[in-house]
């Protein structure tokens, strides 16, 4: 059915999960199932002496209790591989697939009790008596570069993960001479991922056929399916991989964990179906978090407000084990300079271990914490140079007619940062309509009337999305005549089964309704990538175009001689291929052309008839698609309490050409949601021992139905020359500018106290504490 | 299995009566999930505050993760798996509320869902008329890390008025 594109399709996914009738991991029967409960460290730092789990066997309805000794005979290595394959990274840097001797973080897994109910699993996780000798904890990530700073690990006893620079151009010349310098230093930080469905994973022995048949709540089911044989040595035909449906993943589930592993290979050992299932506390200790960097950074600019340089340094906390790469820090350092026009760049970067939960992306990866480092960069030069904080921006912003503009900076493909299309200024101009920025004043002076503190803040950010390097389409006519779309890519909530039908239903003449996306199942598609870096749309969408494209070509040239007509006078129209100009019920029905293409015994083909009624694409790019956002924040901020409201939210995005609206408005206004959290809210505490301190959902906050605003959103959709489908991501897109406008808000509110703001999150108490030192907590300068 | 001390308990759910021997210590969610296999109340946090598990305990919404099943016994309960035929039979076979949670784009990963709409259920029974904060504040215990929030309100103020004007004295 053609007209799919840019359609509000309601989702084809709301149905069961309306009725309570979706399955999620735990909803799996799993009626013989031991039940695992992991032993997690309590230390942030130590050696393991002895593993004694007498106590817990003897326990009623234990079964088993398994260490590292135990899997290391059923394990063709113990240490994870780096997710990352092309990482440069020695391989000590990630974890054993249990404990191997000594912790590094509290949480870390160390053995696992299997029970006949979670319930008495975990009175066998409390049963099980080790002794440790502990060590002392490296918590600041800049203690790390300390002299003789503590060890974090026997096995890899660096505090440098990696260090490196990024830059371009003569920096030295461009700060030497500025009309203006302005310099920050910035700590940023944010928490855990926490999909309101946490991890789990079944792993399922059949005695019958000798294999394994796992479900993981995952966002990369072949990466974890291919890693899963190469760590166990298994033969690949010796197990199957699926996703259920996945209750959110937000990147933490972008990553294969040690605790998968050690799940399929207990399964495997015991000869028994084995589920674990996270819980909220082990979420937060055990799950990856993108947690601290602190920024030291100056931007150069001339009299008139035009950028000369930027320049500076960052210190990321990658956490006790590093799972795929730095990709967090390296997306930050690359991701600085965003929308603007910045001709001198150079940015000093060491990531370093520390004795906490392993670091890896959050929804934005990165690209957060380098916008917040830019726009407050500007904020300063906007005051230093008395400009409008919209105008300096729209001065630097790289216009139109640059595009497509290279930056001299690599994507982590190895290919340039280049960005695609899109004018910034344009969105710029179209926001502060919307937002009512020229009338700020009059509505500030009637709050102030009021007793109340008023700011409003503007930020841009620029995303890399659609990552490679490819993704995997199969599109299959049925004798039924529905249509099957099976794919690599990884179902997690977003709605993209909804879209890919729409993408698919727009080339075959049906409507979304007739086609099943089955996604992340390794039975049905031999690669796949999954779901990370707002990519799955634009590249499965793009494959699912091509191969839909292709079928339907087959469908016609077969049809062609089914009805004897010539193939180019053939269209596809509510599921029959006809004459152009006649009632498509004149034609045949796709599903009777699939069923001739699927051969009958001794009946001829067609000899120009390819058998079969399928298409399979493998859509490449290393070129990201750029997407661009600018947000405007207006706040009121009681000065007695630091307690901040936002009074409007106005979000303007450019992620080209949009497949379903519906959807897209609900990405953008989740991407919102979770930006307000880092912006407010969400902080990872841990002590200065190590210990977590924020380890349930009452003491690490998400953002509530009360503490976010009604969105506005608007869109403008410049087509990526880069796909098929002139697409760009969405998903993480607008929670990139949302720290820094509101934040920027905030200042702006209490710019009558003198208030210069560089952290986020930001919290009442600490936006008191900042008034309080700069001497303005009993009243405005 | 049962393996610590355990007591019998009858429950109706969703209009059906179940007697179960269970465990003192199984809360309400793990009964309804795990003992009678209604599997659409899920468990975020099993903790109180993300309230996914939020379901209808003789009308009024409940933490089944923070409510031991025995201390249920006798109750009516309505979990999701249950709403469709609230006031019902509907067109469609959905409650105007799940309805209108589809054409808001009310849910993404659908994992809050449940208790998002038990919690609502129990708002517009109680203020047919609510204002978008009150809708907010209702669900001001329930975390949704996909939609923002945004299309659940609509959906419940669009249900609201549809509900008043459906039962409006012609």
């Amino acid at each position: 059915m053609t007209g799919q594109i840019g359609a509000r399709h309601p989702r084809l996914e709301d149905g069961p999960l309306l009725r309570g009738l979706g399955r999620f991991l735990d909803d799996i029967p799993a009626p013989g199932a031991l039940h695992a409960a992991f032993v997690r460290s309590p230390h942030p730092n130590a050696a393991i002496e002895r593993i004694d789990p007498s106590a817990a066997l003897a326990l009623p309805g234990v079964r088993a209790v398994v260490t590292l000794d135990d899997l290391r005979p059923h394990l063709a290595r113990t240490r994870m591989p780096l997710g990352f394959r092309s990482s440069k990274l020695p391989p000590t840097v990630t974890a054993s697939v249990l404990a191997d001797g000594e912790v590094a973080f509290v949480g870390q897994a160390i053995a696992i009790v299997l029970a006949e109910t979670r319930h008495l699993a975990e009175d066998g996780v409390a049963a099980v008596s080790i002794d440790y000798t502990t060590r002392p904890a490296l918590v600041d990530c800049r203690d790390a570069l300390l002299p003789n700073p503590p060890m974090v690990r026997a096995d890899h006893p660096h505090a440098v993960v990696a260090r490196f620079a990024l830059g371009y151009g003569d920096t030295d010349a461009a700060f030497a001479n500025a009309a203006c310098v302005v310099h920050e230093n910035l700590f940023q930080h944010r928490g855990g991922a926490h999909p309101i469905e946490p991890r789990g994973i079944l792993a399922r022995y059949d005695h019958a056929e000798e294999n394994l048949s796992v479900w993981s709540s995952t966002q990369m089911p072949h990466e974890l399916f291919y890693m899963a044989c190469e760590v166990l040595g298994l033969d690949e035909n010796r197990l199957k991989l699926a996703t259920p449906e996945v209750g959110g993943g937000f990147g933490a589930k972008y990553a294969v964990y040690p605790e998968e592993l050690a799940i399929i290979a207990t399964a495997r050992m015991l000869r028994r179906e084995v589920k674990w299932v996270e819980d909220r506390r082990e979420h937060f200790i055990g799950s990856i978090q993108e947690r601290d960097q602190y920024w030291d950074v100056s931007l150069a600019l001339d009299a008139d407000g035009r950028i000369r340089g930027l320049r500076g340094s960052l210190i990321h906390d990658q956490g006790a084990y590093t799972m795929q790469d730095v990709n967090v820090a390296y997306n930050a350092g690359t991701a600085v300079a965003g929308p603007y026009l910045v001709p001198a760049f150079h940015l000093d970067i060491v990531a370093v271990q520390t004795n906490k939960t392993p670091v890896l992306t959050v929804r934005g990866a990165g690209y957060p914490q380098a916008c917040f480092t830019m726009e407050r960069l500007m904020d300063a030069a906007a005051a230093r140079l008395g400009m409008d904080r919209a105008a300096l921006r729209r001065h630097n912003l790289v216009p139109p007619e640059k595009m497509p503009y290279e930056k001299p900076l690599k994507a982590r493909s190895g290919a340039p940062i280049w960005y695609d299309c899109g004018d910034y200024p344009a969105c710029q101009d179209e926001l502060l309509e919307a937002a009512d920025w020229n009338g700020f004043a009059a509505r500030q002076q009637v709050a102030r009337a009021a007793g109340k503190y008023r700011g409003i803040g503007i930020a841009h950010g620029v995303k890399g999305t659609g990552r490679g390097p490819f993704e995997s389409a199969l599109v299959r006519v049925m004798p039924s005549g529905r249509v099957s779309v099976f794919t690599g890519a990884a179902v997690m909530g977003q709605g993209l089964a909804t879209a890919l039908a729409q993408v698919c239903a727009d080339q075959l003449g049906v409507s979304p309704e007739k086609i099943s996306v089955i996604a992340g199942d390794t039975r049905t598609i031999t690669l796949g990538l999954g779901g990370f870096g707002s990519r799955q749309l634009v590249m499965a969408g793009s494959s699912v175009q091509l191969a839909a494209k292709a079928v339907a070509v087959k469908l016609r040239k077969m049809a062609s001689h089914m009805i004897e007509a010539d193939e180019n006078d053939l269209v596809l129209t509510d599921g029959f291929v006809h004459v152009i100009g006649t009632p498509p019920a004149a034609g045949k029905t796709i599903g009777d052309i699939a069923n001739v293409l699927r051969g009958s015994p001794g009946a001829g083909l067609p000899a120009d008839i390819e058998p079969g009624s399928d298409a399979h694409v493998n859509f490449r790019s290393d070129q990201l698609a750029y997407a661009n956002v600018c947000h405007i924040a207006e706040v009121e901020v009681d000065p007695e309490t630091g307690g901040v409201d936002i009074i409007a939210y106005t979000a303007m995005q450019d992620s080209g050409v949009l497949i379903n609206p519906l959807i897209v408005d609900g990405q953008v206004h989740g991407s919102i949601a979770h930006g307000i959290g880092n912006a407010l809210f969400e902080w990872m505490g841990y002590d200065a021992d190590g210990q977590p301190v924020t380890t349930n959902l009452a003491d690490y906050l998400l953002a509530g139905a009360t503490d976010v605003p009604r969105m506005r959103t608007l869109y403008r959709q410049t087509p990526s020359p880069l796909n098929p489908l002139g697409a760009k991501g969405v998903g993480e897109v607008s929670t990139v500018p949302v720290a820094a406008a509101i934040i920027s808000a905030i200042e702006h509110a209490l710019a009558p106290f003198g208030a210069h703001l560089a952290q986020a999150p930001i919290s009442p108490a600490q936006i008191l504490a900042t008034l309080q030192a700069g001497g303005a907590a009993h009243g405005p300068a | 299995m049962s393996w610590g001390e355990s007591r019998t308990i009858t429950l109706t759910v969703n209009g059906t009566s179940y007697t179960r021997e269970v465990e003192v210590r199984f809360h309400l969610a793990d009964v309804l999930r795990h003992e009678l296999g209604l599997t659409g109340t899920h468990l975020g946090c099993e903790h109180g505050v993300c309230g996914a598990c939020t379901v209808l305990i003789n009308g009024r919404s409940a933490r089944s993760c923070l409510m031991l099943a025995v201390q249920a016994d006798g109750a009516e309960i309505t979990t999701i798996e249950g709403i469709a035929d609230i006031d019902g039979p509907h067109a469609g076979g959905l409650h105007p509320l799940q309805e209108a949670f589809r054409e808001f784009h009310g849910l993404q990963c659908g994992f809050c869902t449940p208790g998002m709409l038990t919690t609502l259920i129990e708002l517009l029974r109680d203020n047919p008329a609510p204002t978008e904060e009150e809708v907010r504040i209702a669900i001001s215990g329930n975390l949704c890390r996909c939609t923002g929030y945004q299309g659940i309100v609509d959906a419940a103020l669009a249900t609201a008025k549809n509900l008043r004007e459906a039962t409006a004295p012609a």
